[in-house]
């Protein structure tokens, strides 16, 4: 098939599907066991320097900061990070000097919030690479391709842009229509952090509201830590298997943690802390005031529940579900 | 139409934004303004537009407004919660008629820069990428462009494509492979409203708001703009536009 373009931009977490096949093989058990450990065991287990990682969720909506603050604990470097719409999980592991490059298909900002003073510092100044750009949709079906075990998948997005100059992406002549289609490299994650509301011992999961795409990223990434709110019963996994949105032989560890998205939103359960949010973002504008706030609220806590006291603790997680459950008036 | 109303700029190109949706279209929005003028359509004159958020909220009554695209808001008593590749497959299997975009940068052809301002790798300011634009800008039959215009903004040539308009012209799409008869409808700046000529696909000014001046928009843009030939003064804001604005957004979180 003939190339008719193909973008400058490094190919990360791509895989021969055969290597991938065998990798699976060899490293993915699919024995239901029990994989509860502590959120230290699972990073320092699964998580190495130099590792490629991506975080489930969506901007600043279900992502497992829990084990966010833990990668940045542990000192991890040299990470090259999904930059799927990566929001306050990026923001802050690259102000904390652990990503040396991103994959951008939405990085350096929080959306309506603004842009992120530390990583948008972090890039300008070359501390951290942007090894290649890609959409939304674009990363997403990479991770479609990789775990449908394929090389690739054709979409109509990224064509005629410098997105596509800059991304890993190729252009042929479809061969049913003639026209030009995009082939989206496959992509791998090494390991993805994804945290859900609810799951039993295993790593059977179930997520309430929007899936975004972790269904697929759970499925693309070589390993995948499972953060939760809770855990539950085998038998009420088994009574709704409808509900199970990653099953366990997916899951390399279980970590609970209740509370484990924030300042993140929980749907239906807590939203935003953004006083939480915005004291980053005002503090993080100098170097010396990012490294202060990792100081207090990751290095100088000694795990996640001194760090849920430290940022308010009870009164303020309660004030965060009532505004979750529309009752402003209660809350902030 | 009333008149003497006090109104802020971002009031009135909610306003613009909504009157361009049609009842019983769909439409892909992100967060700020786009969400408010999706939700005004709603209530106005639109009230079977269908709302799409890309992380996969298909149809929501929406509450409050939402802060992020993925916020619990988006899928508020919805149609269907679902995922990003089922929404993103609708909208590239042609189900998306609308998509509002912002831009930092956009030129003649309605091309958007959201990347980055200076060289690619040495850049002025990084800025945070596509996200789900380039994919709205690919696949919506539709796009509005929702910007504040000045010389650094309305350029004759955006320095870095993130999201395409009509490229190089007419027929430029379709040459690149993307979905034939998409591309960018409208721009709406605090100055005017912009469409895009059939013939050749370049920009145009189609209305200016109340107040402004051909020179005004001169002065806020690096390249030659036409006007269309019956050039429009833009319809200010209704009285009751703006009480059901200052419903959807009491505080003036985004309509300071």
């Amino acid at each position: 098939m003939e190339i008719l373009e193909e973008g400058v931009g490094e190919l990360i977490g791509w895989h021969d599907p055969d290597e991938n096949r065998g990798w699976v093989q060899r490293n993915k058990s699919r024995e239901l066991r029990d994989k509860r450990m502590t959120i230290g065991e699972a990073v320092s287990t699964f998580v190495h320097d130099g590792d490629f990682i991506a975080s489930g969720g969506f901007g600043h909506v279900r992502v497992s900061m829990v084990g966010v603050y833990e990668i940045i604990r542990q000192g991890r470097q040299g990470l090259t990070m999904a930059g799927k719409t990566a929001v306050h999980d990026a923001d802050l592991l690259i102000a904390a000097g652990c990503v040396e490059r991103i994959e951008v298909a939405y990085a350096f900002g929080h959306e309506l919030r603004g842009l992120s003073p530390a990583s948008r510092r972090m890039v300008e100044s070359g501390q951290c690479k942007v090894a290649a750009e890609i959409s939304n949709a674009g990363y997403q079906w990479r991770f479609l391709a990789a775990m449908m075990g394929l090389p690739f998948i054709p979409s109509r997005n990224l064509l005629g842009s410098d997105t596509l100059k800059h991304s890993s992406a190729r252009v042929v002549a479809d061969p049913w229509t003639g026209k030009p289609i995009c082939l989206l490299p496959a992509c791998y994650p090494d390991v993805a952090l994804i945290h859900v509301p609810r799951c039993d011992k295993y790593g059977d999961a179930q997520m309430d509201g929007i899936l975004i795409e972790d269904f697929e990223l759970a499925r693309a990434a070589r390993r995948v830590i499972l953060t939760t709110e809770e855990i539950i019963s085998e038998e009420r996994i088994r009574s709704e298997p409808w509900r199970t949105v990653i099953p366990y032989f997916l899951v390399d560890a279980v970590v609970e943690a209740p509370y484990g998205s924030h300042p993140c939103q929980m749907p239906y359960r807590y939203y935003f802390d953004e006083e939480h949010i915005r004291s980053w973002l005002q503090r993080s504008k100098t170097v010396e005031g990012a490294e202060a706030f990792l100081l207090e609220y990751v290095h100088g806590v000694e795990d996640f529940a001194a760090y849920l006291e430290k940022v308010g603790g009870s009164k303020k997680l309660h004030e965060l579900k009532l505004v979750e459950e529309l009752h402003p008036a209660e809350g902030v | 139409m009333e008149t003497g109303l006090d109104y802020s700029p971002t009031v009135l190109l909610a306003c613009i934004a909504a009157r361009l949706l049609e009842d019983k279209k769909s439409v892909f929005v992100g967060t700020g303004l786009p969400m408010i003028a999706a939700m005004l359509a709603q209530r106005t004159h639109a009230p079977g537009l269908l709302i799409i958020f890309e992380a996969g909220g298909i149809g929501p009554r929406i509450p409050v407004l939402p802060i992020s695209v993925g916020d619990s808001r988006t899928f508020y008593q919805a149609n269907a919660a679902s995922s990003m590749h089922d929404v993103m497959s609708l909208s590239q299997a042609g189900y998306l008629d609308y998509g509002f975009l912002g831009a930092a940068q956009i030129d003649r052809y309605g091309n958007i820069n959201t990347t980055v301002i200076g060289p690619y790798h040495a850049p002025v300011v990084r800025l945070p990428g596509s996200g789900g634009a380039n994919d709205l800008g690919s696949f919506c039959h539709r796009t509005i462009v929702i910007m504040r215009q000045d010389q650094r903004k309305f350029v004759e040539r955006v320095e870095y494509v993130t999201t395409p308009g009509y490229l190089s012209g007419p027929g430029a799409r379709e040459r690149a492979g993307l979905p034939a008869g998409s591309g960018p409808y409208r721009v709406i700046t605090q100055l005017g409203v912009y469409g895009f000529d059939e013939a050749t696909r370049q920009i145009e000014l189609l209305s200016l708001h109340p107040g402004v001046t051909l020179q005004q928009v001169q002065e806020a843009s690096a390249m030659d703009i036409r006007s269309a030939g019956d050039l429009a003064t833009s319809a200010p804001p209704t009285a009751e536009e703006m009480a059901i604005l200052k419903e959807i957004d009491p505080t003036g979180l985004i309509l300071e």
